[in-house]
């Protein structure tokens, strides 16, 4: 397990780094010369999917790592990893949601990085559901890990296909809003974000493992109390 | 040689407890025509539109049948312990996994090839012509969505809610499938040049190669005990 120590450190790194990125995301960086301070959302939104993408990529590893060698602990990280990644789609979508509304004129529209994040959510939830359903709890652990596998080599197929799917007969009608090439400012205070929600990512996880692993030593103390 | 007899030894098993009672060409038959049915009302009767929409509709009869085969195809064998005998028929678990493949993917392809003159009845479609090209689209997607189906059926078989989970952990992963299916189908059913369903038929292709190869890896750790 990883020290306490280390763990406070991540934690403070953690918050000091989300309180500068706010810093920098509302009042360093300038106001968008076309949207305004909506495009403020960027700093949250870009961050969150990128980490949400990370904490997928963590799952597949770790899924792959469990069924070589067995060990409960990447199973714990896999299972953690896709409940923070399930969350930060979820969140992305909304907050990309709220900034779509007033730039784009709609909560919603089939994009195709729009539609591969909504299939990735789906998939992950019912990675997550597929667990809560399974009684057997290292038979679950295997059942997900051939999940995340296979659900994480699907995603490049879907993205692929949604793409085609957009734009094969028609051109795309609604691009991504804002400037091609992004002015250094908002650089800087997109990359701060993204570090900062990294750290927020690995401070989450080791949160998570800590209630796992206290969860199966409550489990194990139980075993040992009705014998 | 012998490997490819057990594959066939498994998939003729499940076909001809299939034609014994015919219990799920049945149901998946009468189902398709009441989704390909109840389309025309949803859409309110406008013909222009059934037209235009018609190869969506047509695949997703297909995907809903096709999950209810799916789901059978495993349960049934857990009736009489009849899983624990077939995992202890002497044959590498690859050998099982392509069997239960190969006995779904016919169930399957049959039921669409008896629901191709139903559709081109109740839709007013002349299809007869374009069968062979109909079938170059059909197949593969068939094929990718019985080989995810067969490894998802085998992980919710022995679930509670199996009903509800096939499809949440099935529509998600096979989307390219099907939206490659209904923009292939759209291309023959519209009479345009065959080329243009090649990039679809391309996405099929990688996504049975992933499915199957993803799938005959992993299947055993499914039914380790």
């Amino acid at each position: 397990m990883i020290g306490r120590s280390v763990e406070r450190a991540l934690g403070i790194l953690t918050v000091i780094g989300l309180v500068i990125g706010l810093y920098i995301a509302f009042i360093y960086a300038p106001a968008d010369a076309v949207q305004g301070d909506v495009q403020r959302l960027m700093y949250l939104h870009v961050p969150l999917i990128l980490v949400s993408y990370l904490a997928f990529f963590v799952v597949f590893v770790a899924s792959i790592l469990y069924l070589w060698r067995r060990r409960q602990q990447h199973d714990a990280i896999a299972h953690s990893s896709a409940e923070i990644g399930v969350l930060f789609t979820a969140l992305a979508i909304a907050v990309g949601s709220i900034w779509g509304r007033p730039t784009w004129g709609v909560w919603w529209t089939w994009d195709a990085r729009l539609t591969t994040s909504a299939i990735l959510l789906l998939m992950f939830l019912g990675y997550l559901m597929l667990r809560t359903l399974v009684d057997d709890p290292s038979r679950g652990a295997r059942f997900c890990a051939v999940l995340g596998i296979i659900g994480f080599l699907d995603v490049p197929i879907i993205h692929l296909s949604v793409v085609w799917w957009r734009t094969l007969h028609q051109p795309a009608s609604i691009l991504r809003p804002g400037p091609s090439t992004v002015a250094s400012d908002m650089q800087v205070a997109l990359y701060t974000n993204l570090a900062a929600f990294v750290l927020l990512y690995g401070y989450l996880l080791v949160k998570r493992l800590q209630v796992e692993g206290a969860r199966q030593e409550l489990f194990r103390l139980q075993m040992e109390l009705l014998g | 040689m012998i490997f490819t007899r057990r594959v066939l030894a498994i998939a003729w098993k499940d076909l001809i407890a299939e034609w014994r009672d015919r219990e799920s060409i049945t149901a998946m038959c009468f189902f398709a025509f009441l989704v390909l049915f109840l389309f025309n009302f949803a859409l309110g009767g406008d013909q222009a539109l059934i037209r235009q929409a018609s190869s969506g509709l047509l695949w997703l009869a297909f995907a809903f049948t096709g999950v209810l085969g799916l789901a059978r195809s495993v349960q049934s064998e857990l009736v009489n312990d009849c899983l624990d005998g077939l995992l202890l028929y002497p044959a590498e678990r690859e050998a099982i996994y392509l069997g239960k493949l190969l006995g779904s993917f016919t169930v399957i392809l049959l039921v669409e090839l008896i629901s191709f003159p139903l559709f081109a009845v109740l839709y007013n479609m002349n299809i007869w012509s374009q069968l062979p090209k109909l079938l170059l689209i059909t197949a593969p997607a068939t094929l990718g969505f019985a080989a995810a189906g067969t490894l998802m059926s085998t992980m919710t078989v022995g679930l509670r809610a199996r009903e509800a989970m096939l499809p949440f952990l099935l529509f998600p992963m096979t989307i390219p499938l099907i939206l490659a299916a209904v923009r292939g189908t759209e291309v023959v059913l519209r009479r345009e040049a065959f080329e243009l369903a090649m990039p679809w038929l391309k996405l099929m292709a990688a996504f049975d190669v992933l499915f199957l190869v993803g799938s005959v890896l992993t299947f055993e750790l499914l039914v380790e005990e």
